[in-house]
């Protein structure tokens, strides 16, 4: 997974979307360690302040957590992964719909033509 | 606002660069005119501004090169001199090494001027970009030379790096060694001050900005913070600022 960063916003927040996405997605297993904020940063090609910026925010939001011993590890808290999970869904769904809305489409059609799509590439 | 989150250092303790009413003169050209900065420590900072903006003088004054017309320069409370270069290590914008020197002459230089200097790391980054150590400089590429000094600058243990134009002159490739470089190897206490008008390269690795214009500073704020407000990119709030109207002819 590559990281893309994007002229218009924060590179922080970013950061914190995409690191969010490898969560959710099980890139970083649950109860996993994650990478150093230097090897993520090194990888990014990000500044390791920005980096570190990003992962505290992982912390506030409850995804990952500092242990003294053991680094930073991701939490091992499914359900609230699988909340951030279908929240992150329902905004890419928004998306499809108010896209396909400019175009005139309704939400049933919208929905019907991803269906259809699906079953054609199967 | 500056937020560090790394730090709860008081703001005095924090302040590695400071600059009060710096100015300097050549003759009746001002080149910095009452410049007033605080950096602070363990930042990558960017120098910004296009050419003839003050960069090189500023990073020459930080490095004892040359002294202030007036106000003063201090680092870690230090005016620049013998005490401050142990700490500083400097990447001047022009190779000033002889050309018959080899890799190896260049480690032994170092090794002799700078306790600080890690001959082992400069070995293994030499040994990575494939320079041999006793390939002669006269026979490397531009690009190559400019790695060269770079590693032999990013291989000491310095509290700060002054890289005046690391990226100007190379290819792309060569462009991402040399940020990755700097990103995985700078001392995580030691402040980096990169001079550049090469922004959109650089963008992603500076915490702060610094714009210089007719050697003033005329901005001073984290990328983050830039991005946050202006909605677009330091490259861009650049482009913006500096931009030289083109001359349009007619009546004024």
């Amino acid at each position: 997974m590559q990281w893309k960063l994007t002229d218009d916003r924060p590179i922080w927040t970013q950061l914190t979307e995409q690191l969010t996405e490898r969560i959710v997605s099980g890139i970083y297993p649950l109860g996993s360690r994650m990478p150093s904020v230097r090897e993520l940063a090194a990888e990014a090609g990000v500044n390791p302040n920005t980096m570190q910026r990003a992962l505290a925010q992982l912390e506030a939001d409850g995804l990952v957590s500092t242990n003294r011993t053991a680094g930073r590890t991701v939490t091992e808290d499914s359900t609230s992964v699988e909340q951030v999970r279908q929240n992150l869904a329902e905004d890419k769904m928004e998306l499809y719909v108010t896209g396909m809305a400019t175009l005139g489409y309704t939400e049933t059609e919208a929905a019907n033509m991803l269906l259809n799509r699906r079953r054609g590439n199967e | 606002m500056m937020e560090d989150i790394r730090t709860s250092k008081t703001a005095q303790d924090d302040a590695l660069i400071r600059l009060t009413g710096l100015t300097k003169s050549f003759g009746a050209k001002r080149a910095l005119s009452g410049i007033d900065l605080e950096v602070g420590r363990g930042k990558i900072v960017g120098l910004l501004g296009p050419n003839g903006s003050g960069k090189t003088t500023l990073i020459k004054i930080l490095n004892g090169l040359l002294r202030p017309t007036s106000g003063v320069a201090l680092i870690d409370g230090h005016a620049p001199g013998v005490e401050t270069k142990s700490h500083v290590s400097y990447l001047p914008d022009r190779m000033y090494f002889a050309d018959w020197m080899k890799a190896a002459d260049l480690m032994d230089l170092f090794s002799d001027f700078y306790a600080d200097f890690d001959r082992q790391k400069a070995a293994e980054m030499f040994s990575a970009l494939g320079i041999r150590p006793m390939e002669r400089i006269k026979t490397m590429s531009k690009g190559t030379k400019e790695k060269v000094q770079l590693v032999l600058v990013m291989s000491r243990q310095a509290e700060l790096y002054l890289l005046d134009e690391p990226i100007a002159g190379v290819d792309p490739a060569a462009r991402d060694f040399i940020l990755n470089t700097i990103l995985t190897n700078y001392n995580e206490n030691g402040t980096v001050l990169i001079s550049t008008h090469l922004i959109a390269d650089i963008e992603r690795v500076l915490d702060e900005v610094i714009f210089l214009q007719n050697g003033q500073i005329v901005r001073h704020d984290s990328v983050d913070n830039i991005r946050a407000t202006e909605g677009k990119s330091v490259d861009q709030l650049f482009r913006e600022i500096f931009r030289a109207v083109p001359y349009q002819g007619g009546d004024l």
